[in-house]
């Protein structure tokens, strides 16, 4: 089976303000097409690093990353991307937040003005899935917290990309918050059928979210332990109490304790 | 009265206090006129030579108009030239401080050498003042775009000019309207201090020839006048800055609560 994303013996170097710094070593990590994928790991083992290496942002020193059998050597254009902070452009309403993607993406980029009304439905529609149905006029400082990443989100799907780039979405959330918005991405993944690569330090997160887990060492990075998820779909938050999915749980953790040491 | 009349009036309520005050201490202390006019007798100069008053109000505020406009249309080129590029924007800044800390009445006399009295060196004046504040302020906004949202960008196939026009030109805005209302306020530094050395007209030309000649109540009404519009002018600006960026004031109150 040929994987949609291939990341194989990447290395990556950057110069830091104290010297060279060795981010990642030698990590090979296949996600196939569809899948839902967590990166885990000690903070500051270079999980920020992988998605922009990903999405073509850093060039490997060594190794290469391959989308869809293609060497990845700029930019790809058919990733989305959200982050921990919603970035969201504050003197543009909720709408037009949306909508930027689609003013820079080709082929909607040229058609941007003919298809106004199209995408400005096809945007209304996404915030609807998203609970956000009429939220389109108001202005991002006027949302919640919440609110704001739900947006961000949207704005990362609006071009409707094969491959979905998570760095901590749901990391700055009060838990309530954060356990909706797992929901709400568990639908959209689930109804639109998208890569995902999310980057996380919590574990719940990952193993409800996930079909595969990664599991990365502290810097240089690389995967030590693929764990695959295997409850069924849909999951529901019921799923979080079980004793499997406890299990799960304290066995990341317990890799992770030991690579921080190692 | 509720607060927020009282907060609507205290401009006014204060300025009219301390001319108040200002003439009640003329008058009390017995202040000898040649070293302080009281504004009573400022306020009566303007009403008798009226017409002069008013002619060379117009020249300083169209001299320091002209020289603003500049500073603002140079300002902004400068600063989106400085913000593109890290190279430019290390290689500019030292250049760019040392022109700013020279003063600018060192420069008056070069000025009038080479374009004469008249209005000429006070536009240039004004201009060279205030445009450096517009230029920092506009390379600031552009600087100091959120990395992340240039990630998102990028990923996206943006260039350099998408992330320009699309978020570092509007991100920018906020910064270049509250630069203006600081430019404006040394726009007529530049104009007075170029109208003091070598000018015919103005409001600096009357101050110092006013001055030269012992008529005080002359000179305080000038400044008054002086005064009068630099306020105005500041007034303007920062309307513009309320009108045209609102979400960045909302954006800020909403992240303070």
């Amino acid at each position: 089976m040929e994987a949609f994303v291939d990341i194989n013996g990447v290395t990556l170097k950057y110069r830091g303000a104290s010297g060279d710094v060795l981010a990642l070593q030698d990590t090979t990590l296949k996600v196939r097409r569809g899948e839902f994928a967590a990166v885990v790991g000690p903070s500051g083992c270079g999980k920020s690093t992988l998605m922009r290496l990903v999405t073509g942002l850093h060039k490997p020193t060594a190794g290469t990353v391959t989308i869809e059998g293609r060497e990845v050597k700029g930019p790809v254009k058919i990733a989305g991307m959200a982050f921990q902070n919603s970035n969201l452009l504050p003197w543009r309403k909720v709408i037009d937040n949306v909508l930027l993607p689609l003013e820079i993406v080709q082929p909607h980029r040229s058609q941007f003005r003919a298809k106004k009304a199209e995408f400005r439905a096809r945007a209304e529609k996404l915030l609807e899935t998203v609970g956000l149905k009429g939220f389109g006029d108001r202005y991002p400082w006027e949302l919640s917290g919440g609110m704001q990443q739900r947006v961000s989100l949207c704005r990362s799907l609006i071009h409707e990309p094969a491959l979905l780039m998570l760095d901590e979405p749901f990391a700055a959330l009060d838990a309530f918050t954060r356990e909706e918005l797992w929901c709400v991405l568990r639908d959209l993944w689930q109804k639109l059928r998208f890569t995902v690569i999310l980057v996380t330090h919590d574990l719940r997160e990952a193993a409800f979210l996930a079909d595969n887990i990664y599991v990365m060492s502290a810097r240089p990075g690389h995967i030590v332990q693929v764990k695959p998820v295997d409850f069924p779909r849909p999951r529901d938050l019921q799923v979080t109490y079980d004793k499997g999915f406890a299990d799960i749980v304290h066995e990341l953790r317990a890799k992770i304790a030991q690579v921080r040491i190692g | 009265m509720n607060s927020s009349t009282t907060e609507k009036l205290a401009p006014w309520l204060f300025t009219i206090a301390i001319f108040v005050i200002w003439e009640a201490a003329c008058h009390i202390f017995q202040v000898n006129a040649s070293i302080l006019q009281p504004p009573s007798a400022a306020f009566a100069a303007m009403a008798r030579h009226w017409k002069t008053f008013a002619y060379h109000s117009y020249v300083t505020l169209w001299v320091t108009m002209v020289g603003f406009a500049l500073a603002v249309g140079f300002g902004i080129l400068l600063g989106l030239i400085v913000g593109w590029s890290r190279t430019i924007y290390r290689g500019l800044y030292p250049v760019m401080v040392g022109f700013n800390t020279i003063p600018k009445v060192a420069i008056v006399p070069l000025l009038i050498l080479w374009f004469g009295i008249g209005e000429v060196p006070a536009i240039i004046t004004a201009f060279l003042i205030s445009f450096f504040p517009i230029v920092v302020n506009v390379a600031t906004g552009l600087a100091t775009t959120e990395p992340e949202l240039e990630d998102v960008m990028r990923a996206l196939g943006a260039g350099k000019l998408d992330i320009m026009l699309k978020v570092g030109i509007p991100r920018a805005l906020p910064y270049l309207f509250g630069s203006l209302k600081v430019a404006i306020t040394l726009a007529f530094v530049g104009t007075i201090v170029s109208e003091t050395v070598g000018a015919n007209a103005g409001l600096g030309y009357l101050i110092s020839n006013e001055g030269a000649n012992f008529r005080m109540a002359n000179v305080y009404a000038a400044l008054l006048l002086l005064a009068f519009e630099g306020v105005l002018m500041y007034a303007l600006f920062a309307w513009v800055e309320q009108y045209f960026t609102r979400w960045a004031f909302r954006s800020q109150m909403s992240a303070a609560g």
